[in-house]
């Protein structure tokens, strides 16, 4: 296999390094995204799944062991910088920045987790009615798609909120709602691939009838690519969630959610306090990162050759 | 063999075609959504005046606002008046509709096509620089950068540029169109204050074409054409640019037309952190209101612009690839 020049034999698994057993580097694929090696690729699993872990831990554990009232001030400890009793500072009235973004984030992936749910069991049952019926229903499943494309997401969701403000109700929905229409397309691809296959035709002539051959053979096929689509998709619903929040359509401003919480800090940025906006954002983006630094390794795993994108 | 130019036009045509019941289906939720909701325009227009209102005065009053009636039926009303041009009264902004869009869209359109620009070259550039040499240093840093800006949320990093440009370096205006105190829209002002929203809306749309572009040109680099133009002896940056790059743009080309919808919604979050004076803006504000007639036309403004994405995508695609016909698209 011709390697190009300037190629890279120096990210090259050392055999025998004591990390992990020797293989041989063929496995790898020669082209190799960012030219992770095996140990490296491997230490990139620890650490997003260490942080998936702490982030869960966190949301689980803190709330009951440091109740918060959300309406509690201390104005002779506000806008403190980070240190050792507050990590991430104190915002605006005194609170500590750290436990509002334990607490924002349960509420924002609370939203996601069940958005996500939400947005898959449509994409789901919309993808394999399309695949498994075929013809006129197809056709006209995907013009319906084609519609929700047409409109920004975020500019549907601000519509659907602005109609039902205000609460968290309202926000599920309108995630849940308009972000089902990607995982429609993989299920509905993966159902037409899957109608070819020969024990398909076996259960047909077997006299099976159409909803249990959607039922017991297409929706099991489809299952692991609308489950990783799924797990992709809560980062996405939190993003929305927090982006709504922001703009103050989302989650009502009393609650800590992320988006409220940057929202809220944006009269103390002005006068230079970056603390409470910098930490509830970095609690957006260092999940979605590790998220994405699994799936990718998953992807990977199942799919060796084809490059770990992460799609957002 | 026609000429390209009757292709296009013919495609141009059918999306043309297909982009109407797509309008309609769209317009048609709005109208359903709104009928569902437990809002009522009616007293929103009147506000505190309407709770001594009698009933009679309440249906007049809906009856002029094109609110009764079933939601087909105010559907209906709404798109023969918007085929005459009238898109009706904003609630809150106490405006024509078509005048709010008239007054805002030039600014949107500014700020979306510099932002665009910038994201598309530096995002080439940069892409070109990373695939150049698949896992070295250039392309670890380029590479886990675009990752890291593809899940910021472009509000969060607009608020961290305002702190760094605006608030500790003081080089940049932090939101607006003018400086404070004068009122006179000057060039020099406008390129001022654009920079940091553009900046930051393209910051936002980069990593995408970054690692479209990086992926396209590696993949590229190892195909049959580049293989055999080393072979040949032609210089590195010929390879690279000559025939790496322009296969693997054609990706890139697809890309412009999808990432509309996100340019759309980046818009909508950079807007309203800089108070940009543009559509995105009313858009927030408008929700905020309740403001059904101004939501609904900017609604169908933005279905049209990503419509018309996707067709530029797709007339590019087949002029960059002659293996593209535009009658089979």
């Amino acid at each position: 296999m011709g390697k190009p020049e300037g190629g890279d034999a120096t990210v090259e698994t050392a055999p025998g390094n004591g990390t992990a057993a020797p293989r041989p580097a063929v496995d790898r694929p020669w082209h190799a995204p960012g030219g992770d090696g095996r140990r490296t690729r491997a230490v990139r699993v620890a650490v997003s799944g260490a942080l998936i872990g702490a982030t869960v831990l966190a949301v689980l554990l803190v709330p009951p062991l440091f109740p918060l009232d959300q309406q509690a001030v201390d104005l002779t400890a506000k806008l403190e910088p980070p240190s050792w009793a507050h990590p991430f500072g104190t915002d605006e009235v005194g609170r500590d920045v750290l436990l509002r973004c334990v607490y924002g984030m349960r509420v924002s992936l609370l939203v996601g987790v069940v958005a996500a749910l939400v947005a898959s069991g449509i994409g789901l049952a919309v993808g394999c009615a399309a695949g498994a019926l075929g013809g006129r229903a197809d056709r006209l499943t995907m013009r319906l798609v084609d519609t929700f494309t047409a409109v920004p997401h975020l500019l549907m969701g601000i519509f659907i909120v602005a109609m039902f403000r205000p609460g968290i109700w309202p926000v599920i929905a309108s995630v849940g709602l308009t972000h089902w229409v990607s995982t429609a397309r993989i299920v509905r691809a993966e159902v037409l691939s899957l109608r070819a296959r020969p024990f398909v035709d076996a259960a047909i002539s077997g006299g099976a009838s159409r909803l249990r051959v959607a039922a017991r053979h297409l929706v099991p096929g489809v299952l692991p690519q609308a489950g990783l689509a799924a797990v992709l998709m809560v980062p996405h619903a939190i993003w929305h969630e927090s982006a709504l929040s922001f703009l103050g359509l989302g989650i009502p401003a009393h609650e800590a959610s992320l988006g409220t919480m940057i929202n809220g800090a944006r009269g103390s940025l002005v006068t230079g306090e970056w603390w409470p906006t910098l930490f509830p954002g970095l609690f957006i983006v260092v999940p979605t990162l590790a998220l994405a630094g699994l799936a990718g390794a998953w992807r990977e795993r199942i799919n060796p050759r084809r490059r770990s994108e992460l799609v957002l | 063999m026609t000429a390209p130019w009757a292709g296009m036009a013919r495609l141009a045509g059918r999306r043309l075609l297909a982009a109407v019941p797509v309008l309609a289906l769209v317009t048609l939720g709005m109208f359903a959504v709104a009928a569902a909701s437990p809002f009522d325009p009616v007293r929103q227009y009147i506000g505190s005046d309407g709770l001594g209102a009698s009933q009679e005065t309440l249906d007049t009053l809906r009856e002029n606002l094109g609110t009764s009636g079933t939601f087909v039926e105010q559907w209906w009303a709404w798109l023969r008046s918007a085929a005459g041009g009238d898109l009706g009264q904003s609630l809150a902004l106490r405006q024509p509709v078509g005048q709010v869009i008239g007054e805002r869209l030039g600014w949107s359109v500014l700020l979306c096509s510099v932002a665009f620009v910038v994201a598309i070259l530096l995002g080439t550039a940069l892409g070109v620089l990373a695939a150049r040499r698949p896992g070295g240093v250039l392309d670890r840093v380029v590479t886990s950068v675009s990752y890291t800006l593809q899940a910021a949320p472009p509000f969060w990093l607009a608020l961290l540029a305002i702190w760094l440009f605006a608030l500790r370096l003081d080089v940049l205006p932090a939101g607006g169109l003018t400086d404070t105190g004068s009122d006179t829209v000057t060039a020099g002002s406008v390129i001022r204050h654009l920079a940091l929203p553009a900046g930051v809306l393209a910051i936002s749309q980069l990593p995408w074409f970054v690692l479209y572009v990086r992926q396209g040109v590696s993949d590229a680099l190892h195909e049959d054409p580049v293989r055999g133009a080393r072979a040949r002896g032609l210089r590195e940056r010929t390879v690279l640019l000559g025939h790496a790059l322009r296969s693997g743009l054609l990706p890139v080309l697809t890309l412009i037309g999808t990432r509309v919808p996100e340019l759309i919604t980046g818009a909508l979050l950079v807007e309203t952190v800089f108070s940009w004076p543009g559509i995105a803006s009313a858009t927030v504000r408008a929700a905020t209101a309740t403001d059904f007639p101004l939501l609904a036309a900017l609604t169908v403004l933005s279905a049209l612009a990503v419509l018309a994405g996707n067709l530029l995508a797709d007339l590019l695609y087949g002029l960059a690839d002659p293996r593209v016909d535009h009658d089979e698209m």
